[in-house]
């Protein structure tokens, strides 16, 4: 039954120009920027002075060994790791808040809740159905942004896109947050009776992660191993309560006698 | 097959379905008729499961509501007042998705049965989005039957349609009562309900009556006699309703308004009656009302 719903939301969701674009644009931009800085500064000589001014802690947490001058580099390119996070955030809202919404707008919702799939199941196909293309689209771009470092920049700068670190924010902790987007998303489509203001509060979930975008590039927060883990083990704490919460809230009966 | 006791449904301070009480036979065809707003579609969605009932007890082919609801959405199908679709998919894909959502063994096969049987079979790659009305309903119908149910639960299944279309439903309907299907029919439309069902109840919130259409027709419909007398009527109720034939009488004021099947057969025994107690009669009249005057009259 999951991956008949799964079956269906991509049916439709690919079938709908905007959704479509909404899933394709933001992978393709983000990664399109990432890589444009990539290769605009690549190669640049980096002195002193700007390798000096990066944030402290920063060596540290990001270069190991490497020389200052990849160093500078390989910051550089870690301011973009929290935008490979945010696209699994961002890009599955619009899918859930969709998948809600569109089957109550053609009133479709009844005879699917008629039939004998239970809530968790349905949810559960939902949210993977917002997920994956997310994730995927998520990874594709990484894979991408790798191989423009990998042509670009030096195999030091390399290792270190492709160290624990990088594959575990984008790996491990993408999925989280793209999960977190999906069960709030669930959530407030389910409380709220009208389908635009489910819209519009779902998005409020980027709102953390674009926080921690701001304090990275303010140089307030660096991305080291030890947040990433911590970031992780946070969201699968929240995800789990989320996911909880989204079946417990996900009433049947509301969502058919109160949304016209 | 479907067994209601005082069911009722309230939502926050409004009663939509106050104490329904009623039994549904095996292979009966059971209109639910009752104006629009009168808790048609409520109790629709209390016996399939899709919202659960504020107070008595309900069960569908012997399975509990509220306790075995995965066990009664397997076995019933339900055509929902607004047949809603996933319009960009194709009538195909459509059938196929709730196929396989009932766990249907061959959804192919079934999505094929009934595409043909429902006449969209030449258009199942078309969007649904892109059907007329009619063909929505078909496909609607086509999805409530995609699990061969034995129980089926049509909410206005001719709502909103042209009478050749509405036909068209109605022999199916019809065509699926010969199946021996148990079929909970919920309408406003009198016609329908006389045509197509083997009994129907009168709701308004409330249960008015249940009978069959034939029952129902004279009960609501029987032609009334008005006899007009130079006294109060009240002394003379019991009286005319011992006459065979009467099936209702009431007084008001001076007048003796009578319900019967056959007034040329039974207004001579009815006079005769009157007058034999002494009643001073002065002349007799018919009472004219409207098929929906009448029906009004029951719900309101």
């Amino acid at each position: 039954m999951v991956r008949t719903i799964v079956d269906k939301e991509w049916a439709e969701v690919f079938k709908n120009r905007m959704v479509l674009f909404t899933v394709l644009f933001l992978p393709l931009l983000f990664t399109g920027i990432a890589l444009a800085v990539v290769f605009t500064t690549g190669g640049a000589v980096v002195d002193e002075a700007a390798a000096s001014s990066l944030p402290p802690g920063a060596v540290e947490a990001l270069c190991g060994e490497v020389a200052d001058a990849d160093c500078f580099a390989i910051w550089l390119a870690s301011q973009f790791m929290v935008l490979f996070m945010m696209v699994p955030l961002i890009v599955p809202v619009n899918i859930a808040a969709y998948s809600i919404v569109g089957e109550k707008a053609t009133r479709s919702l009844e005879p699917l809740l008629a039939t004998p799939i239970t809530t968790a199941q349905l949810l559960a196909g939902k949210a993977l159905a917002a997920i994956l293309p997310a994730v995927a689209g998520t990874w594709l771009g990484f894979g991408l942004y790798l191989i423009g470092v990998r042509l670009r920049l030096s195999a030091a700068i390399f290792a270190q896109m492709t160290s624990p670190l990088w594959l575990m924010a984008v790996l491990v902790v993408g999925p989280l947050l793209a999960l977190l987007s999906v069960a709030f998303a669930l959530i407030v489509s389910s409380r709220v009776s009208d389908p635009r203001a489910a819209e519009q509060l779902s998005a409020v979930v980027v709102l953390p992660v674009v926080a921690l975008f701001i304090g990275q590039i303010a140089g307030l927060i660096i991305f080291d191993q030890q947040l990433v883990l911590l970031l992780a083990g946070i969201l699968v704490l929240v995800d789990a309560g989320l996911l909880y919460l989204a079946v417990r809230v996900f009433q049947r009966e509301a969502i058919l006698t109160t949304w016209k | 097959m479907i067994v209601t006791e005082d069911l009722t449904k309230t939502f926050d301070e409004h009663l939509a379905v106050e104490g329904l009480t009623l039994t549904v036979a095996e292979g009966e065809v059971f209109g639910f008729l009752g104006p629009n707003g009168a808790g048609k579609t409520t109790t629709i969605r209390m016996l399939t499961c899709l919202i659960g009932p504020s107070g008595g007890r309900a069960s569908v082919l012997g399975h509990e509501v509220g306790r075995e609801d995965g066990a009664i959405r397997r076995r019933v199908g339900i055509l929902t007042e607004s047949p809603g679709h996933y319009d960009r998919l194709s009538a195909w894909k459509n059938l196929l998705i709730f196929a396989r959502l009932y766990q249907v063994p061959d959804p192919e096969a079934a999505a094929e049965k009934h595409l043909r049987l429902l006449g969209l079979w030449n258009r199942r790659y078309d969007a649904a989005g892109t059907f007329s009305k009619g063909m929505r309903q078909k496909l609607a119908l086509a999805r409530a039957l995609v699990h061969e149910p034995p129980v089926l639960f049509l909410d206005e299944p001719t709502a909103g349609l042209d009478p050749e279309m509405a036909k068209l439903v109605r022999d199916f309907i019809a065509d699926l009562r010969a199946e021996g299907r148990t079929i909970f029919l919920c309408t406003h439309n009198l016609d329908e309900a006389e045509r197509l069902c083997d009994r129907v109840a009168v709701f308004n919130t409330r249960l008015r009556v249940v009978d069959t259409p034939a029952n129902l027709r004279r009960q609501l419909f029987g032609r009334q006699v008005v006899f007009h007398l130079a006294e109060p009527a009240e002394p003379y109720v019991a009286v005319v309703e011992q006459v065979p034939g009467v099936q209702h009488a009431r007084a008001m004021d001076s007048r003796l308004i009578v319900t019967v099947g056959d007034p040329d057969a039974e207004n001579p025994a009815i006079i005769r009656a009157l007058v034999g107690a002494g009643a001073a009669l002065q002349f007799v009249g018919e009472l004219r009302r409207s098929r929906e005057d009448a029906y009004l009259e029951l719900v309101r």
